[in-house]
């Protein structure tokens, strides 16, 4: 059967992907941030997943609010990035999968999450800036990528427990599969953070190493938010804990903390980092 | 107050919202494309005509008021794509919206860390 072989936890601001753009990642600003990441860097080369299951949300380049599904999931080959509209470069192709992508998706609707599922997909920032955090220099076209959509930016969205369940399904599917490909997965984007109205720039340093703590320790110590919990504790962008706590609900059990970072600010944001095996 | 304000002075972004400004929105998801970014910098009333902004929107868009935009059922990652298109950071944004020059209120995100 699969096997995941771990799970990080990362921000995936889009300054990131400028600095990055711009070599800037040495420069007084940005050291402390890039330099949590070589650890991360050299434990993927180390163990050399052969899938990552991503969990991001998008921010209007494939969803607009004309068609904003809840959950997607993607089912494609390759998946391309695009013009955002405010000056990050576009990444080349995503490797897709399709094997282990149509499991999961039998094994969710199975499960009675009616997810979408995406045959063509366009992934953002909150994609591709995590890919090339961790796999730089196009290193992630080698891994096969399955992004895992979740609704962050229209209300209603998914209230925190049930984007943990998805995770935990999603986590089921793929130790049911029936192969030797190992997978890790990743959770994207948060952590406090503001950028709408007079309360922008709200952060919250002690609610996120809170979170952090708890999502090594005992995740489900944080299914009790409420998204408007999150909006006023973490600010309205941190309802992205979402992809956290997926990305934590699909490791069953006890895990091991094997590196972790928290830095602010970075553009508007806390941002985190963590690697976690499981036991 | 209105309904969609919570105590914390956000707006939230839910259905009603969504509503309002589906055509604000709309127009500011065209800013993905560079012909549209142009388009938009050539004749800016003309191009908010073009996706049935109301008056008030279109005012606020000329003005840049982003706070106003928020009220009139902007969502931020469409308006993050104007603020974009005008070579605005979300620091700058940020400023704007709370009546601080850019440098405080990057100082203000700094001192979050403290």
């Amino acid at each position: 059967m699969a096997k995941i072989i771990g799970a990080v936890g990362t921000s995936h601001i889009p300054a990131i992907g400028k600095a990055m753009d711009q070599g800037l990642e040495q420069t007084p600003y940005w050291k402390d941030f890039f330099d949590a990441y070589p650890p991360v860097r050299n434990w993927l080369n180390e163990q050399q997943p052969d899938i990552a299951v991503v969990f991001y949300n998008d921010h209007g380049l494939s969803f607009f609010l004309d068609k904003k599904p809840t959950f997607a999931i993607g089912a494609a080959p390759e998946y391309t990035n695009a013009d955002e509209g405010w000056g990050i470069q576009p990444i080349a192709p995503i490797t897709g999968e399709t094997e282990l992508a149509w499991h999961i998706i039998n094994n969710l609707i199975e499960d009675e999450f009616d997810v979408t599922v995406c045959q063509e997909l366009r992934v953002d920032h909150g994609l591709t800036v995590p890919m090339t955090l961790l796999w730089p220099n196009e290193e992630y076209r080698k891994i096969k990528v399955i992004p895992v959509a979740i609704n962050c930016e229209r209300h209603p969205m998914p209230k925190p427990s049930r984007s943990y369940k998805l995770g935990q399904s999603i986590g089921r599917a793929i130790q049911s599969w029936d192969s030797d490909e190992t997978v890790v997965v990743l959770g994207t984007g948060g952590l406090s953070h503001q950028l709408d109205g007079a309360r922008a720039g709200f952060i919250n340093k002690a609610f996120d190493l809170y979170c952090m703590d708890k999502l090594v320790t005992n995740p489900e110590a944080l299914l009790g938010y409420s998204n408007a919990d999150l909006t006023e504790t973490a600010g309205a962008q941190g309802v992205e804990l979402a992809m956290w706590l997926a990305m934590r609900g699909a490791l069953e059990g006890e895990v091991n903390l094997l590196h972790q970072n928290y830095h602010i600010p970075v553009s508007n944001t806390g941002a985190g980092l963590m690697l976690l095996e499981p036991t | 107050m209105n309904a969609a304000r919570n105590p914390l002075d956000t707006v939230t972004f839910d259905g009603p919202k969504a509503t309002q400004g589906y055509n604000l929105n709309k127009m500011c998801y065209s800013f993905n494309e560079a012909s549209a970014r142009e388009a938009f910098k050539a004749d800016e009333a003309a191009y908010c005509d073009r996706f049935g902004l109301t008056g008030e929107q279109k005012e606020a868009i000329l003005k840049r008021d982003i706070l106003r935009l928020l009220e009139l059922g902007g969502s931020i990652y469409y308006l993050a794509k104007f603020a974009g298109l005008l070579g605005l950071s979300v620091q700058d944004v940020g400023g704007l919206q709370t009546g601080m020059s850019t440098e405080a209120f990057k100082e203000k995100l700094v001192r979050a860390g403290d």
